[in-house]
């Protein structure tokens, strides 16, 4: 029971992440991979204002929504100059930067040994320290965020950013402020990544920066590729399939050593069979293609 | 026709590419008229002309004096809410998303382009979004697209995505439309259509300057004509004087 709610608040957790990327890279059309720093920043913001000042959850979230929305700002700086693969590989170049960040400042964050023993969050004086806890709060952050994200991509608001998407100069020639919405969507799409990164810091009680990697950013953008551009459902599909497929693997009697390299083999290959064969995704309205 | 009565005043407008003179020295005061047709050979710079003046180039040197007020260095998000609204030669629209939400777009400082304000759905937002809706249907009736609301803009015909196109220009409630080719490379039937709506969107007290070719169009709707070219303004005058003064037809048999 406890593995099966285990595997429940991971894709609670990954549905955050997902919507959040979606609304970057599947409704405004930026493929960021920098959204592990978010993630990160929020971990870190959380654990590291518990370990140097002692404060709670509900404090350091918005501490790392605040931080993430900060480098939201900077990460859309390219956005602003370069387009498409141009501008996912100078966000290649942010995450590099975020994770020598975690990685390096050992004095700050501890480095590669990371930070353990990060207590549980309490909701009106109860200590959230069981898995069907961490479940309903991981289920309570992924529903406001779809709630959030749903209004917004259902809004003028949404239809700007798929205007940026779409044509740029179309949406300049309408009156809208490219520069300022490319700025928002990272700075709204960061705040929620950073707020997973926060559940998943006290879920797990222990983080480190291998969490935080390139590696988490490709397997981020996969999640939204395979789930379906510019579709909330679509993004909440492929968190729940590629959070169970890894478990799948495991129970067909691998090792656990063998399983992990599967993994990694396992969702390149879903990448190209699905830019092959179904570049929208499982469910989206939205596909990769050269303008 | 005194300097400075003129709401919509070119003074000196200049812009080169690499040294190329795309467009050179232009002066234009728009005095009483409904529409204005640019004419000229291909690269005379009337596109170019377009673009500096709706922000998308930037002009170097020259000023436009709206009311007034120079707009020339503003970018062009901005000169869409001074009241100029464009449309494009190559044609751009939201090809994957519906004909409506490519006029709903265009409706200018939207309540709901606020992100916060767009998830909280407070009254100001629900009235907005109701005024702008219905104001999009008037629009797609004026255009006859109320039927196609829904289709994807990808999937109209070429004319209607020329229709289409202006039906944008006209949710921003510009005084001023700047249409580049209105009815190039459409049927004769559609243009007849369009060129309908142009005259009706005169009779109504919007402004057109329209890029156009076809001198048959120009003649039929036009109430003033300026020639280009070389990046230089020629001529300018009544279609019908105009258009049998020599230097203009040997300027378009070049």
């Amino acid at each position: 029971m406890e593995y099966f709610l285990h595997i429940l608040i991971l894709i609670n957790i990954y549905i955050i992440i997902a919507l959040s990327l979606n609304l970057i890279a599947g409704y405004t059309g930026l493929l960021s991979l920098a959204h592990a720093s978010f993630y990160g920043i929020g971990a870190y913001a959380t654990a590291l204002m518990w370990l140097y000042l002692g404060t709670g959850f509900w404090l350091n979230i918005f501490v790392g929504i605040f931080l993430s929305a900060v480098f939201g700002i900077i990460v859309a700086f390219p956005s602003l100059r370069m387009y498409d693969d141009y501008f996912a590989i100078a966000t290649f170049g942010f995450q590099m930067i975020m994770f020598s960040i975690f990685n390096n400042w050992v004095d700050f964050t501890k480095g590669p040994l990371g930070i353990p023993g990060i207590p549980s969050p309490s909701v009106f004086g109860h200590a959230i320290n069981t898995h069907i806890g961490y479940f309903f709060l991981t289920l309570f952050f992924a529903a406001i965020t779809y709630w959030l994200v749903r209004r917004l991509v259902n809004s003028p608001f949404g239809l700007v950013l798929k205007g940026i998407r779409e044509d740029e100069i179309f949406t300049k020639a309408a009156g809208k402020n490219v520069t300022k919405y490319k700025i928002l969507v990272f700075v709204i799409g960061g705040a929620l990544a950073s707020v997973a990164g926060a559940l998943y810091a006290h879920y797990i009680s222990y983080i480190d920066p291998t969490s935080f990697t390139i590696n988490e950013s490709i397997f981020m953008i996969s999640i939204v590729i395979i789930g379906g551009m510019a579709s909330l459902n679509g993004s909440i599909l492929g968190a729940v399939v590629l959070v169970i497929l890894p478990e799948a693997l495991r129970f067909i009697g691998l090792p656990n050593s063998v399983a992990a390299n599967l993994r990694q083999i396992f969702y390149g290959l879903l990448l190209v069979l699905f830019m092959m064969f179904r570049p929208k995704g499982f469910i989206g309205e939205y596909a990769i293609r050269k303008k | 026709m005194q300097s400075g009565k003129s709401d919509f005043v070119l003074k000196n407008i200049n812009k080169s590419f690499d040294g190329i003179q795309a467009v050179n020295g232009f002066n234009f005061e728009w005095q009483d008229y409904k529409i204005v047709g640019l004419i000229g050979p291909n690269g005379a710079g009337k596109t170019t002309l377009f673009n500096v003046i709706t922000g998308f180039l930037q002009a170097d040197k020259g000023s436009f004096l709206l009311k007034g007020n120079d707009i020339l260095k503003l970018p062009s998000y901005q000169i869409v809410k001074r009241g100029i609204s464009r449309t494009f030669q190559d044609l751009r629209l939201l090809r994957q998303v519906t004909v409506k939400e490519n006029i709903l777009l265009w409706h200018l400082n939207q309540v709901g382009e606020n992100p916060f304000k767009a998830w909280v759905r407070g009254t100001k937002y629900s009235e907005d979004q109701a005024k702008n809706n219905a104001r999009a249907d008037e629009i797609l009736e004026f255009i006859g697209l109320q039927e196609k609301q829904n289709d994807l803009a990808g999937a109209l015909s070429y004319g209607q995505q020329k229709l289409l196109s202006l039906g944008c220009a006209l949710a921003t409630e510009a005084e001023y439309l700047l249409l580049d080719e209105p009815v190039a490379g459409i049927n004769p039937s559609m243009i007849d259509v369009i060129l309908k709506i142009l005259q009706e969107l005169g009779a109504q007290g919007k402004k057109i300057l329209l890029i156009e070719h076809n001198i048959e169009v120009v003649r039929q709707i036009c109430d003033w004509l300026v020639v280009m070219d070389e990046g230089r303004k020629i001529a300018e005058g009544m279609p019908d004087d105009v258009l049998q003064r020599e230097e203009i037809i040997e300027a378009y048999l070049d």
